[in-house]
């Protein structure tokens, strides 16, 4: 590969207490690039995923973004020192982030919720704001729902709101935290539809998911975690139609099972 | 059987004591409440960020405030201060500091049941769009924490009301002292009291019902 990773994680170690949740990851995601973390619950995947944008401080190793250290800058005399939170902010600002549970701010309408970041921290005139969150409200299929507070939309459409609050801010790269479990099954489809898109126009993206189906159909790569470090990774195809690796086999074994 | 001719005469003929007094009560609960909001807020917010040292200060003034009565805190700030200090105010400007540290005391508690109920993620989101942490507290906690205590800030606007009529006796002219002031003129302590109950009843009704008014546009579903 010529150009370095948009995202480059190297040795990334995670602990909680004595529990240790990342053992020493490494991943490199190229531009326009759509990975897929599939794994066992607890299996790190979902920290591996807030560590990214730093929900999550990581212990030891290293992440960057665009050639940005994350979790922390040089201090003074060759060591490194974490990052403060007003530090942090402009550099979470280019990375998109949709959560399991949507998590839209329940005073603010979808309208609002997608303005918020564009002119808090990108410092756009309200107009102007309003007129790029319609766009993408309207792009999501929400173009009735301007004026809706999350109380009054489904799950669905909250969690199409989620993505268009993110995606709004032209991240560099989108990370998404299971974003289907909370919803109700007939409700699936409209949000992977809207990710699919994004997929198709180059977004790049690292998600963590249940869904195979959706793995295999979006996903350029598939990676495999299990006990904190990567098992397994490689196409859709060599990851999920056509496993080696026995733990792999078995996790595969039992979602096929739980999804019939 | 007694026989007792009400006689209203002199209670309607200083009636405009009683509004004035009323205003009066209004303005020092309204005065208060801001003040004891601002108090609670900022202490609430201390106790939520910093350290044990802090805490442990902050639980001691409202422990303090909890466990002495609110008629022997007004004596205390309005006898006890200035001859301390060396120095006088008005009896107004004294009970609305008592009233003020009263409410604050009580408010700390609502507000940090408040910040705590935030849920966690809409923090993330927060975090996840760039909002730096003043920001956060800005745009997503506070309005959330307001919209969460609404309900127990009503509560205490209501029972604030009815706490002015302490200032009584230390002689803020509100709406408990003028009425006494015709009783003492009057001698009509009966009809004084049978019209001064259904001005603090109705009024505290009518404060309510707009409160309520208020709460309903305000109050939100916050998700766990």
């Amino acid at each position: 590969m010529a150009a370095s990773p948009l995202v480059r994680a190297r040795g990334v170690v995670k602990r909680f207490g004595k529990n240790t949740v990342l053992d020493g990851v490494d991943l490199d995601v190229a531009k326009g690039e759509v990975v897929v973390i599939i794994g066992a619950s607890g299996s790190g995947k979902t920290t591996l995923l807030r560590c990214i944008n730093l929900l999550e401080t990581y212990d030891e190793g290293s992440i960057t973004v665009d050639g940005t250290e994350i979790g922390f800058r040089d201090g003074a005399g060759g060591g490194r020192r974490r990052r403060s939170e007003r530090e942090l902010a402009p550099i979470r600002a280019d990375i998109g982030m949709v959560f399991q549970h949507f998590n839209l701010f329940p005073h603010l309408t979808a309208a609002q919720n997608v303005m918020l970041g564009l002119t808090k921290v990108r410092g756009m005139a309200k107009a102007e704001a309003r007129k790029l969150a319609e766009q993408w409200l309207s792009r999501v299929g929400l173009a009735e729902k301007f004026e809706s507070l999350p109380s009054q939309l489904s799950g669905g459409q909250q969690q199409r709101v989620g993505i268009a609050r993110a995606v709004a801010m032209g991240p560099k790269v989108l990370l998404l935290d299971e974003i289907t479990s909370a919803l109700d099954p007939e409700l699936v489809g409209e949000v992977l539809s809207v990710v699919q898109q994004l997929a198709r126009e180059g977004m790049t993206m690292i998600v963590v998911t249940h869904e195979m189906t959706f793995a295999r159909d979006v996903g350029s790569r598939v990676v495999f975690m299990d006990g904190g470090r990567i098992a397994a990774q490689g196409s859709p195809n060599d990851v999920l139609v056509n496993p080696t690796q026995e733990r792999l086999k078995s996790f595969l074994a039992r979602i096929e099972f739980r999804q019939h | 059987m007694f026989e007792y001719h009400f006689n209203f005469t002199f209670v309607w003929r200083h009636f405009n004591r009683l509004t004035w007094g009323l205003v009066l009560s209004l303005e020092l609960a309204l005065l208060s409440i801001l003040i004891g909001m601002a108090i609670g807020l900022v202490l609430a917010l201390a106790y939520t960020d910093f350290g044990k040292p802090v805490r442990a200060l902050i639980a001691a003034y409202v422990e303090f405030i909890r466990n002495v009565p609110l008629l022997l805190l007004i004596y205390l700030v309005f006898y006890g201060i200035p001859s301390i200090g060396g120095f006088a105010y008005d009896a107004t400007t004294s009970f609305v500091m008592t009233l003020s540290l009263y409410a604050g005391a009580h408010l700390v508690e609502v507000f940090r049941a408040g910040f705590d109920a935030v849920p966690k993620g809409i923090v993330d989101a927060g975090k996840a769009i760039g909002l730096t942490p003043w920001q956060r507290l800005v745009h997503v906690r506070l309005p959330t924490v307001f919209r969460i205590t609404l309900p127990s800030l009503s509560n205490a606007y209501i029972s604030l009301f009815k706490d002015t009529s302490l200032a009584a006796v230390i002689a803020v002219p509100e709406l408990m002292h003028n009425a006494q002031w015709i009783n003492s003129n009057s001698f009509r302590v009966l009809e004084v009291y049978a019209v001064l109950t259904p001005m603090y009843v109705v009024t505290g009704w009518i404060i309510l019902m707009a409160l309520r008014l208020i709460e309903r546009r305000l109050v939100i579903h916050v998700p766990r």
